[in-house]
């Protein structure tokens, strides 16, 4: 009998949302318009700094009286380790990696940067070094944001997708009906978990590939896991918003509520600039919430390839909270 | 004497700062239609609501087939609200599927398209319905399972005096199968015409209970004899109860005949009058004071 009624009511919960074109299409068409925004406006050598990696430590590197490090207009960064920095230039994020001691630098033969830094170098630099190539597409800020961009479209498709329509239901008097029946309420609220995830993944991978057809991002890691990642991330969001959604019987405060709970996680979980150096407050509070664990291991595995094992702590704070956030929303929640 | 199908016992329903329902109790036979009266406020809509499950009583018993309410009643119970949303964006067809797919058991659902007349507009969203059709939609849905006890909250309310009618003669036709209803109306001819048995409510209680030609010999000998008021002067000097509504005259009187020689020997024009017994607006009013409509 579970199976029917929950799949009655996914069924009807899906066709009104196929159906309903305008709530579709702005779902579809707001990340979309997004990341061709940010496409268009970082496209272009817009930032003429140029960034080259020295394998010196930074006082070591400020004192140094090497000509070439005295270059205006190129940062020199002081740099650690050198795999890392090896990877940043396969990146287009260095242009250029030199180790002094070493006498070799690297350079990516796809960088125009990096052809330039290597002939202001060469001109000016004392000794010979040995050159090291590598290769590898540059990361633009779109390939940066997307992640954080596909994440936050699931957060308000998950929270006012089913926090906002069951509290619209509340109100109208369907929730009232549906108690009437043999219905249980975790019979409902799994049709409206489910059914909003099938709709979010599906409009999620159609937009990721769609704009990804046309702007190509940078895609290191596993697709099977980033779908991992954006479902559990999903199914988070969604179960955070069946906590909104329990008990509210108004739509503007629901609606406020939606808005005080996903303006924060907008702004604070790393969507649009690293919260790396941030505030160390700020930090602590971004890491309780949803999204910058999404956003996070989304863009560990498409920019860094990131495997599974390398985001477990992005994917056990996440399932943690999705398992408390249905236990909240399960328990508060009335059809009244 | 069979056992009732429905038995409430002492129904209590307590808000924080409201007695909304003060130890209601009646039974409802097998295949009666059993009307529950009241104004707005009275507790009527709470006592349903309590029944159908919406609501837990404070205290109080409910009986169905002899035992307390529960998943027998919700799968056999079929219920009709006075306003109920249906989801938006799915036609009749797909809305009467899911309903029929939330019960273990349902009616045919073609036999019901047929018997509520929903066959015109079928593939129609829920949001395109008139009134008419939509009170016919929700009563389809009352019916998916095919249901032993319906409660109709209010069902003709905003019809027009055609589909009212229609509508009676649907809910004739299931009262024939012999299914039980439990009817909740403002429209008094609706109650006499539909139900067995009524009772009135009131400040949380039942004030009066019966069936309606009971009630009406129990609480009145009187007809009431109308005139236009402006064929009436000096009305208030008549030997009678006289009221006034707007520009008629209304005389409540035991003997008719003496009234009609006392209005002749005033020289009252008679060739407006009207006699009419009375009825369940005249019982409600004498039993609370107060309008059925407010």
């Amino acid at each position: 009998m579970f199976w029917q009624r929950f799949l009655a009511l996914l069924g009807a919960r899906n066709k009104e949302f196929i159906r309903d074109r305008s709530a579709m299409s702005w779902n579809i068409l707001m990340p979309v318009l997004i990341v061709a925004g940010f496409a268009f406006t970082f496209t272009g050598d817009f930032a003429d700094q140029y960034k080259v990696g020295v394998t010196l430590p930074a006082q070591q590197l400020a004192d140094s009286n090497e000509a070439f490090l005295k270059t205006k207009y190129i940062e020199f960064i002081p740099v650690s380790d050198v795999n890392k920095a090896i990877v940043k230039v396969e990146r287009h994020q260095l242009d250029m990696l030199l180790d002094i001691n070493g006498k070799r630098y690297w350079i990516n033969n796809e960088s125009p940067k990096g052809y330039l830094v290597e002939k202001v170098m060469l001109a000016v630099h004392s000794t010979p070094l040995q050159k090291q190539t590598v290769s590898g597409k540059e990361i633009r800020y779109v390939d940066w944001v997307i992640p954080g961009i596909l994440s936050m479209n699931m957060m308000y498709s998950a929270l006012f997708g089913v926090g906002f329509v069951i509290v619209r239901y509340r109100k109208n008097g369907m929730l009232k009906r549906l108690k009437a029946t043999p219905l249980r309420a975790y019979e409902y609220l799994s049709a409206q978990i489910v059914s909003r995830l099938l709709l979010i993944m599906a409009t999620t991978i159609f937009i990721f590939y769609g704009t990804d057809f046309f702007i190509g991002y940078a895609m290191y890691g596993s697709h099977l896991s980033l779908f991992l990642v954006f479902a559990l991330g999903a199914i988070n969001m969604i179960s955070l918003g069946l906590i909104i959604a329990a008990r509210v019987t108004s739509e503007e405060t629901a609606g406020g509520l939606l808005n005080a709970v996903s303006w924060p996680m907008m702004f604070l979980s790393g969507v649009w600039f690293s919260l790396e150096g941030t505030n160390p407050l700020m930090q602590q509070l971004a890491e309780i919430l949803p999204l910058t664990h999404v956003t996070a291991a989304a863009r560990a595995i498409m920019i860094d390839g990131a495997g599974l094992a390398q985001i477990s702590y992005h994917l056990i704070v996440l399932l943690m909270q999705t398992f408390l956030f249905m236990f909240i929303g399960a328990y508060a929640f009335r059809w009244e | 004497m069979s056992l009732p199908l429905l038995e409430v016992r002492n129904l209590i329903k307590h808000y924080p700062q409201v007695q909304a329902v003060n130890g209601v109790s009646f039974n409802l036979a097998a295949g009666t239609c059993f009307g529950l009266l009241g104004p707005n406020g009275a507790g009527k809509t709470t006592t349903v609501e309590i029944l159908e499950g919406i609501h837990t009583p404070t205290a109080g018993e409910i009986l169905y087939k002899g035992e307390p309410v529960g998943k027998k009643f919700r799968n056999e119970a079929g219920i009709m609200f006075q306003s109920t949303a249906l989801q938006d964006y799915i036609t009749v067809r797909e809305t009467l599927q899911m309903f029929a797919r939330l019960y273990p058991q349902h009616a045919d659902i073609d036999n019901l398209i047929a018997r509520c007349n929903l066959g015109e507009y079928l593939d129609r969203d829920n949001r395109k319905l008139s009134g008419g059709q939509r009170q016919r939609l929700l009563l389809a849905i009352a019916l998916v399972n095919n249901p032993d006890m319906i409660f109709l909250d209010e069902p003709t309310t905003g019809l027009d005096p055609q589909a009212r009618r229609n509508f009676w003669d649907l809910i004739e036709s299931i009262k024939a199968e012999g299914r039980t209803i439990l009817l909740t109306t403002h429209y008094m001819d609706e109650a006499y015409v539909l139900c067995d048995d009524i009772a009135i409510m009131d400040h949380g209680q039942i004030i009066a209970q019966g069936s309606p030609k009971q009630l009406l010999a129990k609480h009145f000998n009187d007809v009431v004899l109308q005139l236009p008021a402006a064929d009436m002067k000096n009305a208030d000097t008549l030997p009678y109860a006289v009221h006034q509504h707007k520009e008629l005259i209304e005389i409540t009187t035991q003997d008719v005949n003496q009234t009609i020689q006392e209005l002749l020997a005033r020289d009252i024009s008679l060739s407006h009058l009207q006699i009419r017994s009375r009825n369940l607006d005249d019982l409600f009013l004498e039993l609370t004071g107060k309008q059925l409509r407010t």
